[in-house]
């Protein structure tokens, strides 16, 4: 589904990633780890295609096509979900409001009238069930005020809302409590198929409990040093990021 | 496409503006220029008594002695008084007619308008009277209207038909001496609309005043008195666009509310004048004087949305002088290329235990300059007097300017003032969010403006803020592709 060919990326002349390769197939879930500032963020950026960051090398597949010239908007057509590490404030703008224009905007990239009312109120209804969101928080304004863990539950309301095929998480359990942690996973585990595919970007192993991937790989400056099952996440968990660190400079 | 400041910039400059259309209607237009003889010729072509005539010659003469006003944060070359036609009227308009006998170059204008027959029909609650140029084309509802005593009419028609309202109330808000701009009005004003609303009358529709320069050379100067009797309710609106021209053209209105004891007036303005290009060339000046008083516990509401004209100078106010009188304003000032906004409003206290509340929200983009300047005046014996300002700035790029003037003369100690004010940017992270979730930019730049504006968007009649919300996508497209 993803492929992702040696890809570089800078930002004011920086070079941030530097040559990643990954491959992620329809069904499967992959987890990012890596000490901070090793462009996790980054790469889940160029993903989705933010235009700060300059590919300077590579590209990103989605399906076959290369992705290098759709615009963000285009990609989220496409299905891809990008849940913020740090989401954004929109003051006066309401989640259900904001939910029902991303919706829309997406049916009308696909030739498909607007949702209608009644439809689109039962799928908010549905999805805020899911995630144990009480209908008061959806006439909000868009994570003014919200505390971390609701803007990650909302990251993961609006992933529900929009069902797309490859959904990056980045870092969505900082922030959380046990509690939410767990109904937000279960929330990203209900909505995983054979069909679509999750990226996990985590410091921890914790969420790794309960999102359990298929394959585990360690970004360390720019570059993946390592990829192995699950069970990498426990190591990494146990011995730190030193040794990766070390391995890597060898 | 991805939002970038040199994206911006450029897409915002390609901006077109929806309403710029002329229809080529046969006009009557006065030669240009101003002197006592065209003041007399106005009020001969109005048909009036001799009394409006001499407060018209009187008001002339002592425009004649006042000077420019060069306080506002506004540069602009000054308009040569004497190079504007002070009086045009399309040929075809006659108010007795009914719309079906109007004139079909007009009618398409008024389509182009937004403001159809049909429409008018489907609106059915909404009462309007078209002002294009300087004569009132058609009042639409006057029947149902008349049954409740309602008087909406064209002001030429109030001075014949109503004179002893006129006469009373005209110039007693907004006097002649007033100010540069209300003095020149009052001394060549050509239409606009009058409105009695009797004793304990609610009116049932909205009534709504559409106003249009057409005849290029032109100045428009209307005059708009609203009098709300005792325990009387009246929601009204005013719109107004003019089409896309070279040359500034100059509009310089004045407003008159008056609430009696117990009376609550709202009044709404989308105002869409044209803004000049994108290179800062033509547009209207638009000095307007508005002005409403307050008797005991009466309410007036001031809600506009200021979207057009390339310069503006308009500062909505209340003189709240019963006890227990209250004012607002809820204001939304767009600016965008080289428009300029200095716009706000003054709250006079002069009761006991009034109180006012004023929310600003001003946008600019491109290289515009929009400012509030806000006064709110405590008098010695309003003891009890409350208000709350608040003024947020929202900036689209890195060239334009927001600026805040609030001032606060306080002689009650027992004043409560507090002020608000916040200035944010529409931010690169926030555009690419909406992105990432499918939403193109410029669809983005109406989301987060929407948002920022809703308060004040609420406070708009139903009909008119779905009208508003679209005016703002329009003013502000272009910011993207
Ligand atoms: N917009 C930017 N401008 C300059 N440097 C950046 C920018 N974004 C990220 N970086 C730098 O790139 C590196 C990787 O950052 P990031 O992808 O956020 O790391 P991670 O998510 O793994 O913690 C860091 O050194 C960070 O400072
Ligand atoms: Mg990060």
């Amino acid at each position: 589904m993803l492929k992702i060919n040696d890809l570089h990326a800078s930002v004011e002349e920086k070079e941030i990633l530097k040559g990643i390769n990954l491959e992620v197939n329809a069904g499967e879930v992959h987890a990012i780890m890596g000490p901070n500032g090793s462009g996790k963020s980054t790469l889940a950026a160029v993903i989705a295609g933010k235009e700060e960051f300059e590919v300077t090398k590579g590209n990103v597949v989605l399906d076959g096509e290369d992705l290098e010239d759709d615009a963000p908007e285009d990609r989220a057509h496409k299905g891809v979900f990008l849940s913020f590490q740090y989401p954004v404030e929109i003051p006066g703008v309401s989640v259900t409001n904001f939910m029902k224009t991303a919706i829309n905007e997406s049916r009308k990239a696909k030739g498909l009238e607007d949702m209608p009312a009644n439809q689109m109120l039962k799928l908010i209804r549905e999805k805020a069930e899911l995630l144990e969101i009480d209908r008061k928080f959806l006439s909000r304004s868009l994570n003014e005020g919200f505390s971390g863990g609701e803007k990650k539950r909302n990251e993961i309301f609006q992933m529900a809302m929009l069902e797309p095929k490859l959904a990056i998480l980045d870092e969505t359990d900082s922030g959380l409590d046990i509690d939410a942690l767990r109904i937000v996973a279960n929330g990203v585990n209900k909505l995983k198929s054979k069909d679509n595919a999750v990226i996990v970007i985590t410091h921890y192993q914790r969420l790794l409990e309960y999102i359990v991937p298929d394959f585990v790989h360690v970004l360390h400056n720019g570059k993946i040093v390592k990829s192995g099952g699950k069970e990498l996440a426990l190591e990494l968990e146990a011995k730190g990021y030193d040794w990766i660190k070390q391995e890597a400079t060898v | 496409m991805a939002y970038t400041e040199e994206e911006l910039k450029k897409e915002l400059e390609t901006k077109e503006y929806e309403y710029g259309f002329y229809t080529d209607i046969e006009s009557d237009t006065f030669p240009k220029g101003l002197n006592e003889d065209i003041v007399r010729a106005i009020s001969k072509k109005k048909n009036e008594p001799e009394w409006m005539t001499e407060w018209r010659l009187e008001a002339f003469r002592i425009w004649e002695k006042m000077e420019e006003p060069e306080w506002a944060n506004v540069h602009y070359e000054k308009p040569d008084f004497q190079a504007i036609s002070y009086y045009s009227a399309p040929k075809a308009a006659d108010p007795n007619k009914s719309l079906d006998d109007v004139d079909p170059d007009l009618l398409e204008m008024y389509r182009k308008l937004g403001i159809s027959v049909d429409e008018q029909k489907r609106l059915q609650n909404v009462a309007v009277d078209i002002v294009v140029d300087s004569v009132s084309v058609a009042t639409t509802f006057k029947k149902t209207l008349a049954e409740k005593g309602i008087i909406f009419m064209p002001i030429s028609e109030a001075i014949q038909e109503h004179p002893e309202l006129v006469k009373k109330y005209m110039g007693t808000v907004v006097p002649k001496t007033d100010n540069f701009y209300a003095a020149l009005n009052s001394a060549v004003f050509t239409d606009g609309s009058f409105c009695y609303i009797p004793k304990g009358v609610r009116c049932p529709m909205e009534l709504s005043t559409y106003f249009r320069i057409n005849e290029g050379g032109t100045g428009q100067f209307e005059r708009t008195l609203v009098i709300a009797d005792e325990s009387s309710y009246v929601s009204y609106l005013e719109g107004c666009t003019a089409p896309s021209r070279d040359e500034n053209q100059l509009h310089a209105a004045v407003v008159e509310l008056i609430a009696l004891d117990d009376a609550e007036i709202k009044y709404s303005t989308v105002q869409n004048w044209f803004p000049g290009n994108a290179e800062g060339k033509g547009g209207v000046y638009n000095f307007v004087t508005k002005r409403g008083i307050c008797e005991k516990n009466a309410k007036i509401s001031w809600t506009q949305v200021e979207t057009g004209s390339a310069v503006t100078w308009k500062y909505p106010s209340c003189i709240l002088k019963g006890n227990n009188s209250v004012g607002e304003f809820y204001s939304i000032a767009v600016t965008n290329n080289f428009q300029q906004a200095d716009t706000g409003t003054k709250m006079i206290h002069l009761g006991k235990n009034t109180r006012s509340t004023i929310i600003s929200k001003g946008i600019s983009a491109g290289k515009s300059q929009n400012s509030y300047r806000g006064l709110v005046q405590i008098g010695s014996r309003a003891a009890n007097a409350r208000n709350f300002s608040q003024c947020d700035s929202l900036l689209m790029g890195n060239e334009c300017g927001a600026h805040t003037f609030p001032y606060i003369e306080a002689k009650n100690k027992s004043a409560q003032i507090e002020h608000e004010a916040t200035t944010s940017k529409i931010g690169e992270d926030q555009i690419f969010y909406c992105n990432q979730r499918g939403i193109d930019t410029e669809k983005a730049i109406a989301l987060i403006v929407n948002g920022f504006s809703k308060e004040v968007l609420n406070k708009l009649p139903m009909e008119f803020a779905v009208e508003a919300q679209k005016l703002l996508e329009i003013s502000l497209e272009g910011s993207v592709g």
